[in-house]
């Protein structure tokens, strides 16, 4: 037995956790849990938990549907929100087959395969995203969504509501290992972002899936229904997931190079110019909801050009600029990915586009100076658009080799035909939008 | 890990979680007889006897645990402060008393006074820095009292960092001697562990643990002022 397993069964044992919560991710990035008691942890530290994959989105075909589920001890957190009745704990799954090699369909296994091909080559991915979020009054999505600080009367009370559930969110986030950088209200009514410090890259993806579930949960405990999806509203800002991003080698920053004008290294000029030649690829991925396109085509905050820049927020990859002198802070911030994506996948193909750079020796275009908010400037730039809807993500996606690389046959081909169902399903339907401008014109 | 008898059962959960805290095996046990039926093997390390209604009772526990030969069972008394004359004519049958109600810092204390001397040989399984407590056998961290939720590699590095206050450690030798050198993550890690367990401490105690520039972390104040 590891260790880290012994410490586990021994913190169950001496506070009294009468739950153990065994939580993985389907290919879209849903949470999917399992409950096992006490009695059973030992076993399945060392079998692993045989369950049935072919209920599970995107998992198993049904002739060869048992898999395993195997808990990560290093993940396990006693669950804040049932400390006091019924201590309850929880760990992040790896999927296994029956055999014990990993299973192709679980999104954490991509992201560990992924990680693994850059720790080859001697690097370290540590991100840190930006998630922002809508609170609405009601869940239900037949009623047009009501943002929950829009009024200006009442300000003072709905204001307290808003910073009381960040409040609870932020302590509840933390009691869960997951320290936040900021978090304040955002541009649009209702909107919050929550910043959280940077971690290597699989305890993010595994943060990210907790953070989503404690927002909600915190919100639902009030009466509120906290959501990700990208643009729930017309005319405003949607929800993006800016992403910082830095390589590292040897305890060093490998993305930093005090000869550099902006303090960029080769390796990181190279992993932009990854990311940018690929960014069209890898969309479908990085925002994968019919819904995402929505926001990154609204012309307000999302970037809709494949570029970067400096200091510019209108582009797709941005470097911060950081205090001379300051070698750890050097990072790029990709800025397509919104926070409905399944965020093992993000990073999987982010990586891979970063790390294909750096293999090939990528040239960096340019950076662009122009405010690509502004669409003549933009067509002036010579920048190529991202996508502009999920169809035409699909399409990039489906030509891509390192995409299907990264994600492996099983993801890649099981994602294109369910995302592109999806927009068959959505490109039947008959719009509110169209009623109104036709149905009495024509 | 020392074996201790509690006397009567049930005990309250104040006393159990004392117990616990200080990683002790302890069994409550109804009566003489189930004293001497339920000794483990060398006979008990410690008793925590509850003087109450007839003292009595408690004497002659306590009297049948020192007639036992082999066993040098240490005895700490609860008692009341109306039945505090009592123990003056019984001084043979207790190594130290408590008055209750107890404060769990007091009675934590004494036990592990008590049960330190009774296995001189024997390591304490408990690291003390300040507010900080850490239980190396049963893995648990308090902070003033207050249990922390800490993750297995969160409770390593505080294990280790508390086990030498005040010394300063570079994020390397961390890294190596808390994760093992094949550990993928590198030097930075170590940062990421140090602001999470910073963040459980709680505002109050984050700074237990203090960075110290271009070398790396300590726990509590440096050795020298």
């Amino acid at each position: 037995m590891e260790p880290q397993e012994n410490y586990v069964l021994r913190t169950v044992e001496e506070r009294g956790v009468r739950l153990i919560r065994l939580w993985f991710t389907d290919v879209l990035g849903q949470h999917k849990s399992v409950a096992i008691s006490p009695a059973e942890l030992e076993k399945v530290f060392e079998e692993g938990l045989q369950f049935d994959g072919s209920s599970i989105d995107g998992f198993s075909r049904v002739q060869e549907s048992d898999v395993l589920a195997k808990p990560d001890a290093r993940t396990f957190e006693l669950l804040p929100w049932a400390r006091s009745h019924e201590p309850s704990g929880l760990m992040f799954c790896d999927i296994e087959r029956l055999d014990g090699s990993p299973f192709d369909g679980d999104p954490r296994q991509v992201l560990r395969r992924n990680l693994k091909r850059a720790h080859d080559a001697g690097f370290t991915f540590f991100v840190a995203p930006e998630i922002e979020f809508f609170y609405f009054g009601s869940d239900d999505p037949t009623t047009p969504p009501q943002p929950i600080d829009q009024a200006s009367y009442f300000d003072l009370t709905t204001a307290d509501v808003a910073s009381d559930l960040r409040k609870t969110t932020l302590h509840m986030l933390e009691a869960l290992s997951i320290p936040i950088e900021y978090s304040f209200h955002e541009d649009s009514p209702s909107q919050h972002e929550i910043d959280l410090q940077y971690t290597e890259a699989l305890a993010m993806a595994d943060s990210i899936m907790t953070f989503r579930l404690v927002v909600k949960k915190v919100a639902q405990e009030r009466g509120i229904h906290a959501t990700f999806m990208p643009k729930p509203l017309d005319g405003v800002q949607g929800s993006g997931m800016h992403t910082h991003m830095s390589l590292w080698k040897d305890g060093e920053n490998a993305f930093f190079s005090a000869d550099h004008e902006y303090g960029l290294s080769d390796t990181a000029q190279a992993f932009i110019a990854g990311t940018l030649r690929h960014a069209r690829e890898i969309t479908a991925v990085t925002n994968q909801l019919i819904n995402s396109y929505k926001r990154l085509n609204d012309g307000l905050e999302a970037p809709r050009y494949v570029s970067w820049a400096r200091n510019n927020q209108s582009t797709l990859v941005r470097v911060p600029v950081t205090k001379p002198n300051k070698p750890r802070a050097t990072r790029i911030e990709y800025r397509a990915a919104d926070p409905a994506c399944n965020p093992y996948l993000f990073f999987s193909v982010v990586l891979a586009a970063g790390m294909k750079g750096i293999k090939e020796g990528y040239e960096l275009q340019p950076e662009t100076t122009v405010n690509l908010f502004d669409r003549k400037s933009a067509a002036t730039a010579g920048v190529e658009t991202l996508p502009r809807s999920l169809d035409e993500a699909l399409a990039e996606m489906e030509k891509s080799e390192l995409v299907r690389d990264a994600l492996g046959d099983h993801i890649f081909e099981w994602f294109l035909r369910n995302r592109q169902a999806e927009w068959d399903e959505h490109s039947r339907q008959v719009t509110p939008f169209e009623l109104q401008r036709y149905f009495t014109r024509w | 890990m020392a074996s201790v008898l509690i006397h009567p059962e049930p005990i309250g959960n104040g006393l159990t979680r004392v117990l616990d805290m200080l990683g002790l095996a302890w069994k409550a046990i109804p009566n003489a007889q189930g004293a001497l039926d339920a000794a483990p093997t060398g006979g008990w390390n410690g008793a925590v006897v509850t003087v109450d209604g007839d003292p009595q009772v408690a004497f002659d526990l306590a009297r049948s645990l020192r007639a036992v030969d082999e066993a040098d069972t240490r005895i700490l008394f609860l008692v009341g402060a109306d039945l505090l004359p009592e123990l003056a004519d019984n001084t043979d049958l207790f190594d130290d008393f408590c008055l209750t109600p107890f404060h769990p810092a007091e009675l934590e204390a004494r036990l592990e006074h008590l049960l330190r001397r009774s296995d001189p040989g024997g390591e304490s399984a408990v690291i003390s820095y300040g507010p900080l407590r850490l239980n190396v056998e049963t893995y648990q961290a308090m902070v003033d009292g207050r249990a922390l939720d800490l993750t297995y590699m969160e409770y390593e590095l505080l294990r280790y960092l508390a086990a030498q206050p005040g010394k300063v450690f570079s994020r390397e030798i961390l890294l190596s001697e808390v994760w093992g050198y094949d550990y993928y993550g590198g030097a930075r890690t170590v940062d990421v562990h140090i602001r999470r367990l910073r963040s459980k401490l709680g505002e109050e105690h984050a700074s237990l643990i203090s960075t110290v520039r271009s070398v790396g972390y300590r726990l509590g104040t440096a050795r020298w002022g």
